[in-house]
């Protein structure tokens, strides 16, 4: 089983720390991961804000760089979403269709492929308020949604809950979305503020101590608001966490 | 009504300011959407409605010319009277003629959004109609000259005080209480006499029977039966869409609506009315006004299964933090967001972007509407169609080429050091200052996830 | 071509590809007593309940239960009230009624509800210009559920019916509840048999 190990844009850009602790986790697994030099995009920018012929550059440039990987494994809910259902600017050849559908998000790779329950290498001893991201949780359904009656599950606190010394504080509304929205977040400023806002105050009522999610785009938000806040909640990715990050 | 460009953002952020009425609204909607949840984990069969409401829906409008004239040879049948409109102006026209041909004055009106629609109101009283509200949220909206501003609670955006404004401005309260009783009890004390001597009534529809030519109207306050009992003349004014095939598909569709609404298990009445009583009469008017259209759009059709439960409003995050009215349009929230493009797309070109795509509209609509792929879906026409609100075209074909090439992409982003200030342009789009405003900006890192492999894992494999 | 000529060939035209109508299935309710959960439900939805007079003198129990009644008004034969509804000429007339008094047709379990139809309000502002409306319930009629109610098919041939629940209400100011919105104020349910 190879790899290909898909690191979002703005974190190779913004969050390296997040692309190290993913591929330090996959090798500990014992994941043969291979990263793609040429990889830039997966063009969800371009798509979301409906512009599908300038998302077809980087759409294509994508499948061509994982074409050659059993599974292509990113830690972005938002980004592997766009994969999988929405890499549509490209014309469907075997190869598009085929990396679709094997492009998984850190979470379901972790939980579904590789079937890893204990990490017995790390260790959080804090008190962490879980962030499901919307495309993580609605869409690629790594966690039962709060609108739908259903039995529970989640694939990210499976992963978590036998981290040493961690223990989960929950939020009024666990799953209000957050307010990135990717392009959102700048174009509809003072909603996604007020909900970044609401969300991280949510948290510390909560008594959280860290913020963690498998989402940096949510993380980069509202750790932009608690700053801005002026409160001490920290945030942590969940690859860093399973990867032995102590904080 | 403006043909203007709708600025969402701009509204919000007025709206946002008022912290007290923020902060009720959001709860509020919120308290809905909890008690929603409630509603759907007490009964085991909650998703299997959702199925079936919604296959009942796909059924009806995949067969709906034959579903219409069914319901319109019952509702003859019955001694009603069936018009069609093509437009709002017609149903507006048809309305006017009807009440002038029985020299009828004086309307009152249940709640009816697609009055809203057709901008009904200022229609007949500009030809000398006088027209009561006689939903309270309505009638709130009525006097203070708003338009509602939530379908099913449309006066949700105002505080007591706010209606103790407007009651003792226009109908002679006491400005000084803002008791929500003596608020509530004045409006139906002033609002009795209408009633008892209008010349007409009318109302809307939750759902048209095909199978009996039955106009069912849900409400809690009774006012759509005074408003039917009363008046010699009824008019019915239904949008095509309404049309549901048999009596008992009702079982279905009055478990969903108000849980779905409010989280109460029924509406105070549900009331059916098939036939008009004796020396009166019954009139029922057939409303298209782009629903036909919207009928034949592959992507979007599904939005007409909508039965106005408002749902997706209570749950929307960004709903509830800017209110129905900063959407400029009769349907706000997710289902305004899908349907008011076909309206007029330009206009409302910037709701698709008051959106997250988050999808928890999609997750409590009863009729299992695809509302945040149908937003997705509407961003593609308008970025075709040249009408993208703010995003300069040119910013995503620089960005989406810089995207589609690895150097260019590298050198763009990886320089070592780079402050947040001279990041490429096209990552943050046009407003970048739009972000530092009430957030930090992200640090730059000292180097990339590329460098640091190359670096770190590159090098080791002896790579270049 | 008329508009309705119009808007049909228009729907015709888009009409998306057939899909079927799918079966009702039955669904079970929860266990237990239906009448049990009528009253509970009634009572949530804001309606009250009396117990049926020892004596079988409904109209002692609505004078106890409205002292201060002034137009009492029947449309069943079993209470006499003191309006009565064969000299109504109009509607409106009923404007002064405080209690009304009718007999539902059945109830349901799920909702507290209850079926009334012209037949029975005889004059239907009775059920909403009236202050305040008395229902008699035969306990024996109480369906399950609104799927079982929906099939009681003859009684949607009325020219009007309603499933009332409760009194009138709203919550359009703050969400703070309102009993006695614009029809009745209150809904006492009498389990009588018919």
């Amino acid at each position: 089983m190879k790899v290909g190990l898909f690191i979002p844009c703005y974190v190779d850009a913004f969050f390296p720390e997040v692309g190290i602790a993913t591929l330090e986790l996959l090798e500990r697994l014992g994941v043969e991961v291979v990263y793609p030099l040429d990889q830039t995009c997966c063009g969800q920018p371009m798509a979301n804000s409906g512009c599908q012929e300038d998302a077809a550059g980087a759409e294509a440039l994508f499948v061509k760089n994982f074409a050659p990987f059993d599974y292509i494994v990113g830690p972005s809910g938002s980004c592997i979403h766009h994969v999988r259902e929405n890499l549509t600017a490209i014309h469907q050849t075997p190869d598009v269709v085929r990396v679709r559908s094997n492009a998984l998000e850190l979470v379901e790779f972790l939980h579904d492929v590789v079937g890893v329950r204990e990490f017995p290498w790390a260790e959080f001893p804090h008190a962490v308020g879980l962030h499901n991201g919307c495309a993580s949780l609605r869409a690629l359904k790594t966690a039962k949604m709060s609108e739908i009656d259903e039995p529970f599950f989640s694939k990210p606190l499976d992963l978590l809950s036998k981290v040493k010394g961690i223990r989960f504080v929950a939020p009024r509304r666990p799953d209000e979305c957050c307010g990135f929205g990717g392009t959102f977040s700048v174009f509809e400023e003072p909603v996604s503020a007020k909900m970044g806002y609401d969300k991280v105050a949510d948290h510390m009522s909560a008594g959280a101590e860290y913020i963690v999610s498998a989402d940096m785009s949510c993380i980069m938000h509202q750790r932009g608001c608690a700053e801005r806040m002026g409160v001490p909640i920290k945030f942590i990715h969940i690859a860093q966490v399973l990867n032995g990050a102590r904080k | 009504m403006s043909m203007k460009r709708i600025d969402h953002a701009e509204a919000s952020s007025k709206f946002i300011k008022a912290k007290d009425h923020l902060d009720f609204h959001d709860k509020r909607l919120w308290d809905l959407r909890t008690k929603r949840d409630r509603e759907a984990e007490g009964m085991p069969e909650w998703e299997d409605l959702r199925a079936l409401a919604s296959a009942i829906k796909e059924h009806t409008l995949t067969h709906l010319a034959d579903y219409l004239e069914e319901f319109e040879r019952n509702a003859i049948a019955n001694g009603a009277q069936v018009h069609w409109a093509k437009d709002a102006a017609e149903h507006n026209q048809i309305v006017v003629d009807i009440m002038r041909s029985r020299g009828a004055r004086t309307l009152v009106k249940a709640k009816s959004m697609l009055t809203d629609e057709c901008d009904m109101r200022p229609f007949l009283e500009n030809r000398g109609i006088e027209v009561m509200e006689t939903d309270l949220g309505e009638r709130i909206q009525q006097l203070d000259d708003e338009p509602p501003s939530h379908i099913v609670v449309p006066a949700v955006h105002k505080l007591r005080g706010d209606v103790a404004r407007v009651f003792s401005e226009t109908i002679g309260t006491d400005a000084k209480n803002s008791d929500v009783h003596y608020l509530a009890e004045s409006q139906r004390q002033h609002t009795r006499p209408y009633f008892l001597r209008a010349d007409a009534g009318m109302t809307g529809a939750n759902f048209a029977v095909a199978e009996t030519g039955t106009v069912v109207v849900c409400t809690n306050e009774g006012n759509a039966d005074l408003s039917v009992h009363l008046p010699k003349l009824y008019i019915a004014s239904i949008g095509i869409e309404k049309v549901i095939p048999k009596i008992e598909h009702l079982g279905v569709f009055v478990r969903m609506l108000s849980r779905s609404a409010l989280g109460s298990p029924i509406t105070q009445l549900t009331s059916h009315f098939r036939a008009p009583r004796d020396g009166t009469e019954m009139h029922i008017v057939l409303v298209d006004n782009g629903r036909s259209e919207r009928l034949g759009m592959p992507d979007f059709w599904y939005s007409l299964k909508c039965i106005r439960c408002g749902a997706c409003m209570n749950t929307c995050p960004v709903y509830r933090r800017s209110g129905g009215l900063s959407y400029g349009a009769t349907y706000s929230g997710p289902i305004g967001v899908i349907i008011d493009p076909t309206f007029n797309l330009r206009k409302y070109s910037s709701l698709p972007f008051a959106s997250t795509l988050n999808g928890s509209c999609t997750s409590v609509c009863p009729v299992k509407i695809n509302i945040h792929e149908q937003i997705y879906k509407w961003r593609q026409i308008i970025a075709e169609r040249h009408q993208l609100p703010f995003v300069k075209k040119e910013a995503m074909q620089i960005a989406g080429k810089i995207l589609a090439n690895p150097r260019m992409y590298r050198a763009a982003v990886g320089t070592a050091g780079t402050g947040i200030d001279l990041l490429p342009r096209f990552m943050m789009y046009n407003k970048l200052n739009a972000w530092g405003k009430q957030r930090e900006v992200p640090k730059a890192p000292d180097k990339t996830f590329r460098q640091w492999y190359l670096e770190n894992r590159a090098k080791k494999r002896g790579k270049r | 071509m008329s508009s309705r000529d119009e808007v049909l060939a228009r729907i015709r035209k888009n009409q998306p590809p057939p899909l079927p109508l799918p079966a009702a299935p039955a669904f079970g309710g929860p266990a237990g007593s239906k009448l049990e959960r009528f009253k509970t439900a009634l009572a949530r939805m804001g309606g009250k309940l009396a117990d049926p007079p020892a004596d079988g003198d409904l109209d002692g129990l609505i004078a106890r239960l409205f002292p201060k009644a002034g137009v009492i008004c029947s449309a069943t034969p079993e209470v006499a009230g003191n309006r009565r509804l064969d000299q109504m000429r109009q509607p409106a007339e009923l404007d002064d009624v405080d209690v009304g008094i009718v007999r539902a047709v059945f109830g349901v379990a799920e909702t507290g509800s209850l079926w009334l139809t012209d037949a029975q309000f005889r004059v239907n502002t009775l059920g909403f210009l009236a202050q305040h409306l008395v229902a008699l319930l035969d306990p024996a009629r109480i369906v399950l559920d609104m799927h079982h109610a929906y099939r009681e098919r003859s009684q949607f041939d009325a020219r009007y019916g309603v499933f009332m629940t409760g009194p009138s209400a709203t919550a359009d100011i703050e969400g703070i509840l309102i009993h006695g919105a614009q029809g009745i104020r209150t809904l006492t349910v009498v389990l009588a048999a018919a």
